[in-house]
């Protein structure tokens, strides 16, 4: 109960604490024109797009989300010896044979 | 020995498939050589199991190729080898060869049986063989069986076989007919031997014969619930049930009415079907059960009056017809109602006595008229004969023979088989043994009036046909005259030889168990017996001077005064008209089971089928198309409906689950 | 702590494997334009090697802490699909290479779908349990989505795909409200907990339905049997193949490892819940089949009614049920093999041949495929003396012995319903007259292996008694 009042309030209070420091509000063009991710802010969902932009994308992910493997592998390390050590190292070989895939598929070159 | 008694059935199959599946390789030489030397081995084999069977008391019990197991129970291919089998095997086998051989005489030119060009024509020769190798394999199968699974499939083998062998010129309207009948006929007898099978199994939880033999006096006083509030003694409902089973095999009144037209066939298969095999597997399979006919009078009962009813009546009909084969054909079925009054008088011993002598005499008979036909050019009325004992003497010879033997007269082998059954009816105190009697006795004087009538209206007289068949008359070739021969030999020895054994003697062991107060040659074997001894006793008796008088009386109605059979037979028309139409069984058939069932089968067609069936299928097809039409919509492509039918799937499986 | 290094030696076959799919992936990768079908070889060398090192080291085994089991089911059923998966490939060869699939990718997913179905049957954790089928599942939608420019093939990728997160969403949900309820993922373990424990517990009830749901989708079970048409006949003929036969087994070790192994002693609550999906999926398959004019529909439509047959085995909840099914299942992918391995050989570079049509007058054209179809036809639906007959008895004689006369009345009736339309097909070889000539497509291994396939249906009827042993003994081990 104390958790959704405290809730509600904090929400309803960001919202009414933006308008009012958001006074006054004037609008213009360049102020509704896309800047972050490329796209116009409002617009129809489908739209056309480059694909090798996703192809890029998706292979990111992929690879960077090792890194949360990696980053408490590293911690643990010691603790978990040399068993951690060689899952690790079979783990990265499997990514690698994926990679070296990738490379000579030329899924990396964007031209 | 097991490779032995395994080598017997399979040689006959191997050459069956040899001859049926490479019959147009191996040409004619080939498959009758493959077939008759499969069969010949089989024969020799057998003699060589029965010798050692005999001599040296070596029985058999045991399975030899467990096939598959289901539901706790084991399916076997297994033999049981004792004196009745041994007994059978040499009997089955023999015949069988004899027919074989026969048959490349009266086949020899098949293909003018066939329409020119006709693929099925080429090789009728060669399938033919096949066939009746694989007859005598399925007969094989049967006798030597050790549970009762096997002995089914044998006695369905042998039925399927039966059907393609009387249907075997099947561009044949009437052979059609006939192989039909055959087989509908046979289903009903099969519906009872399988409702007993199911009935034994049920109850005794075993197939095996050992088993359900060991089992059976336990059970003996076994009440069973059918319907209503009748209740019947377990042992006698399956004792009927078999029963029926053997009525539609051995061509009981009222399931007899497949036999007469079978004569359809090929003439050395009526021989087989009606000598050797099929129907002597009803007769074997009772003797072979009779731990358990032992155990109930009223199945015995029933098996005596319908014996009785069948050796009579259908001894009758031979007298009026024509047709040589027919004639012969009714005296088969007179003779099984023979047989089937001496199990019913627990006579088994001297029943299978009288199918072995009749096995040889009554294949001899219609190998004999088989040569008569091949002599005529196919044509089997007895009216367009007449003489021919001047063209064909040895044909003649040999049927005077069987004639003797089947009519009954000592000292041919007929005589002691036939009067031991009727001596044994004579001292059976069984209910219905007094009328079992009567027809027995008079069915002497029958069989022996229409044996010789066939004899007299064939071979003596003034030849009646034309000039054309009269010019070409001439005896027929070796392979037809040398089995007639070798068959003529068991049947004037086969009696003598065998009756002291085989019915006082230990000749069948323990293989045919039969209560001490139901044996009838017990008392007589009590101070000695010889064969000579049973001659003596049973040439004064009433049934041997009804044959004779019966052939008397063929004597004077067919040579003497030929005129005479005419002159009867207008006085007794209205008589003649019921045999004529053999009792109107068939026309009743016809009109209520074949007609009611058409009518039925029509009635049902208009109401049931079309409008409930086709209705319903049609209703379906189109409930079908509107379910695939809704399920189209569901099965729409669209990935949301899908997951939604997953969904709800889902919550009525949860709700369904938490509330119910 | 200190880490044990666990036995790696029962999972040898299976680290094997993931090598060969290393290799396979890179040797193709570099030499594939210079050896056409080195992928084709050392896919079915590497199948077979490691068929030869499950027979090597057959054992029981547990290692990884429990997570990983060896037992005589496993290794049936691994080799089985093993040997399927080599069926799989030698069939589709050529149907591949007119198409322009015959690549590497195809074999490397093969393969990897390969191994998760053997880490689905050695699973003996639900979390590596839910790691097999994922691994299979995404190799198997890849493996859909082969042929790029089909529509047909990337519509049926994308329904399989989203459906299959759905059902592996409800896997998992399910799995984790077991977890809620016995505090651990081990199968054994939760064994153990159930039967101590209080087995009507609510949460633990729902998370068995979630379950079985799962399950039903994987199996392609009505309701959850959407994807199964689809997908049968939009991915190409040789995924179908693949897709028809080995899964079904994974699946199979899937729901013995969940409800046999794990949730044994609720078997009163998913008896009554695989008896509705059993009847319902026999019931809707056979008689939406007879409804279909394209084979691979009407395929996929008789596997759900077999389904719901080998899931009657399964219900009855005796080891000798469970044997019947697995008896059941093996049967069924190899008719199966046989069945799509017919309309391959019929297809050829301009058509699919995939419409019951196409069949018409097969016999004055090829009496020796119209034979081995028959084989196939009859066997599938259960007619003796064929092996198909045997299964479905040993399904029904299962079901008899714990008394579910009811629901074996009703199966029986439903697949002589079904004979309908195998025999139909029967019919249309022997009886009509053929729309175009038949021209046979694929290689002399094809041929030869097609022709075997079909006759091991009634010549390999004297070793069934053996087989069944073997399942029987299999399944005594695991309960």
């Amino acid at each position: 109960m104390i958790f959704i009042a405290v809730a509600v309030a904090i929400g309803v209070g960001a919202f009414i604490a933006g308008w009012y420091l958001g006074q006054p509000s004037r609008p213009d063009a360049d102020k509704n024109s896309p800047y972050e991710c490329g796209f116009e802010a409002f617009e129809d969902a489908r739209m056309k797009f480059d694909v090798r932009y996703y192809l890029v994308a998706i292979l990111f992910i992929l690879f960077d989300l090792e890194i949360a493997f990696l980053f408490p592998w590293g911690v643990v390390l010691e603790k978990i010896g040399r068993f951690g050590f060689l899952a690790m190292v079979v783990f990265l070989t499997i990514l690698v044979v994926g990679f070296v895939y990738e490379w000579a598929k030329g899924a990396l070159d964007w031209e | 020995m097991q490779a032995v008694y395994l080598a017997i059935p399979l040689l006959c199959l191997a050459a069956a498939a040899i001859a049926g599946l490479a019959g147009g390789r191996i040409g004619r030489a080939g498959a009758h050589g493959v077939t008759i030397f499969g069969v010949g081995a089989a024969f020799l084999l057998s003699f060589y199991v029965a010798l050692d069977v005999f001599r040296n008391g070596h029985l058999f019990n045991g399975p030899v190729y467990s096939w598959l197991s289901s539901g706790g129970y084991n399916f076997q291919v297994g033999f049981l080898i004792d004196q009745l089998t041994a007994t059978m095997m040499v009997v089955v086998t023999f015949v069988s060869l004899m027919v074989h051989i026969y048959t490349i005489g009266y086949m020899a030119d098949d293909e003018h049986n066939w329409p020119k060009d006709s693929l099925a024509g080429k090789n009728s020769y060669q399938r033919f063989f096949s066939y009746i190798s694989l007859f005598t394999f399925s007969m094989l199968m049967l006798v030597m069986s050790n549970n009762f699974i096997q002995l089914f499939f044998g006695w369905e083998a042998v039925g399927l076989v039966s059907y393609l062998l009387i249907g075997f010129w099947f561009n044949r309207e009437s052979a059609i007919f006939a192989n039909m009948k055959a087989f509908l006929v046979n289903r009903v007898g099969d519906f009872g031997f399988l409702l007993g099978i199911a009935a034994i199994f049920a109850w005794f939880g075993t197939l095996d014969y050992d088993a359900v033999f060991g089992i059976a006096p336990s059970l003996a006083s076994q009440q069973i619930h059918i319907a209503g509030s009748t209740h019947w003694s377990l042992i006698t409902f399956i004792c009927i049930a078999l029963f029926v089973g053997a009525m539609g095999k051995s061509a009981q009144v009222p399931l007899h009415v497949w036999l007469p037209d079978s004569m359809e066939g090929p003439t050395p298969i009526s021989a087989l079907i009606h000598a050797a095999t099929m129907v002597t597997a009803g007769i074997f399979m009772v003797a072979r059960m009779s731990p358990l006919y032992e155990m109930s009078e009223t199945a015995l009962s029933l098996i005596i009056i319908i014996g009785a009813i069948t050796a009579l009546f259908m001894g009758l009909l031979g007298i009026i017809q024509y047709d040589i084969k027919r004639v012969i054909a009714y005296s088969t079925l007179s003779q099984l109602g023979y047989m089937t009054v001496g199990l019913g008088a627990s006579a088994y011993n001297a029943s299978i006595f009288h199918l072995g002598t009749h096995a040889f005499f009554k294949a001899l008979l219609f190998l004999g008229a088989g040569s008569v036909i091949i002599a005529m050019h196919h044509a089997q009325d007895m009216r367009r004969m007449g003489g021919l004992r001047r063209f064909m003497p040895i044909t003649y010879f040999t049927m005077i023979i069987g004639s003797l033997a089947l009519s009954g007269i000592p000292p041919f082998a007929g005589f002691f088989s036939k009067d031991a059954i009727i001596e044994a009816v004579h001292h059976s105190h069984i209910t219905g043994s007094g009328f079992a009697y009567f027809s027995v006795v008079i069915g002497a004087f029958i069989t022996a009036f229409y044996s010789f009538r066939l004899i007299f209206m064939t071979f003596h007289g003034k030849p009646r046909m034309d000039e054309h068949t009269r010019k070409h008359l001439k005896e027929s070739p070796a392979v037809v005259i040398v089995p007639l021969l070798l068959l003529a030999i068991p049947s004037v020895m086969a009696g003598w030889q065998f009756i002291e054994p085989m019915l006082y003697g230990d000749f069948f062991g323990d293989a045919i168990r039969i209560l001490p107060r139901h044996n009838a040659f017990a008392e007589a074997g009590e101070h000695g017996f010889s064969a000579w001894h049973f001659m003596k006793h049973g040439a004064f008796q009433p049934p041997v001077l009804l044959a004779l008088i019966g052939m008397v009386s063929a004597y004077i109605f067919y040579v003497a005064r030929p005129d005479l059979a005419g002159e009867w037979r207008a006085k007794l028309a209205p008589a003649v008209r019921v045999l004529e139409n053999n009792y109107y069984f068939d026309k009743v058939y016809q009109a209520v089971f074949a007609g009611g069932a058409l009518r039925l089968g029509s009635c049902l067609w208009k109401s049931a089928d079309v409008k409930m069936i086709d209705g319903f299928i049609n209703g379906l097809a189109r409930a079908v198309g509107w379910v695939s039409g809704k399920v189209r919509l569901v099965q729409s492509g669209y990935l949301y409906h899908y997951a939604f039918v997953m969904i709800i799937g889902l919550f009525l499986m949860i709700s369904w689950f938490l509330y119910l | 702590m200190e880490f044990q290094i666990p036995d790696f030696a029962p999972a040898y076959p299976e680290i094997f494997l993931l090598c060969m799919a290393g290799a396979v992936l890179l040797l193709d990768l570099f030499l594939g334009k210079r050896f056409r079908n080195l992928a084709y070889g050392l896919s079915i060398a590497s199948l077979l090697a490691t068929i030869a090192m499950i027979i090597g080291s057959s054992q029981q085994a547990t290692t990884f802490n429990g997570m990983f089991l060896r037992d005589l089911m496993g290794d049936i059923l691994k080799i089985a699909v093993m040997l399927f998966t080599i069926m799989v490939f030698i069939y589709s060869r050529i149907y591949q290479q007119d198409r322009h699939i015959f690549k590497g990718e195809y074999f490397v997913l093969a393969l990897t779908a390969v191994l998760g179905m053997m880490v689905m049957i050695s699973a003996g954790n639900m979390l590596l349990l839910y790691l097999g089928l994922e691994l299979l599942s995404l190799s198997l939608y890849s493996l859909i989505a082969m042929r790029r420019d089909s529509l047909h093939a990337t519509e049926a990728a994308m329904k399989y795909f989203i459906l299959g997160a759905l059902a592996s969403g409800i896997l998992l949900y399910g799995m984790s409200m077991i977890y809620v309820t016995t505090g651990t993922l081990d199968l054994a373990q939760i064994h153990a907990a159930i039967r101590t424990g209080d087995s009507a517990n609510l949460v633990l009830s729902l998370g068995l339905v979630f379950v079985v749901v799962a399950i039903g989708f994987k199996l392609g079970a009505v309701p959850f049997h959407m994807w199964v048409p689809d997908v049968y006949q939009g991915s190409p003929t040789s995924v179908t193949l693949f897709l028809g036969s080995a899964p079904k087994l994974a699946a199979f070790a899937m729901l013995m490892r969940l409800l046999v192994g794990g949730l044994e002693n609720m078997s009163g609550q998913w008896q009554q819940m695989l008896i509705i999906l059993a009847l319902f999926s026999i019931g809707f398959g056979n008689i939406v089949a007879i409804a279909q004019t394209n084979m691979k529909r009407m395929l996929a439509y008789s596997a759900i009614s077999h389904v719901g047959f080998f899931l009657l085995g399964v219900l009855s909840a005796t080891p000798d049920g469970y044997a019947a099914s697995m008896f059941y299942i093996l049967v069924y992918g190899f008719m199966t093999l046989g069945s799509f391995g017919m309309i391959l050989l019929l297809s050829n570079k301009d058509s699919e041949s995939d419409m019951i049509a196409n069949f018409k007058g097969m016999f004055s054209a090829h009496p020796l495929y119209a034979l081995v179809m028959t084989l196939l036809m009859v066997s599938m639906a259960g007619i003796p003396p064929l092996i198909g007959f045997n299964a479905k008895l040993a399904v029904i004689n299962a079901l008899v012995e714990s008394r579910l006369y009811w629901v074996a009345v009703v199966a029986v009736l439903f697949s002589v319903v079904g004979a309908f339309y195998y025999l139909r097909i029967v019919k249309f070889m022997y009886f009509d007259q053929p729309g175009e000539a038949i021209r046979l497509n694929g290689g002399m291994e094809m041929h030869t292996l097609l022709t075997i396939n079909a006759l091991a249906l009634i010549l390999g009827l004297p070793w069934i008694g053996w087989l069944i042993r073997i399942c029987n003994s299999a399944l005594a081990q695991l309960s």
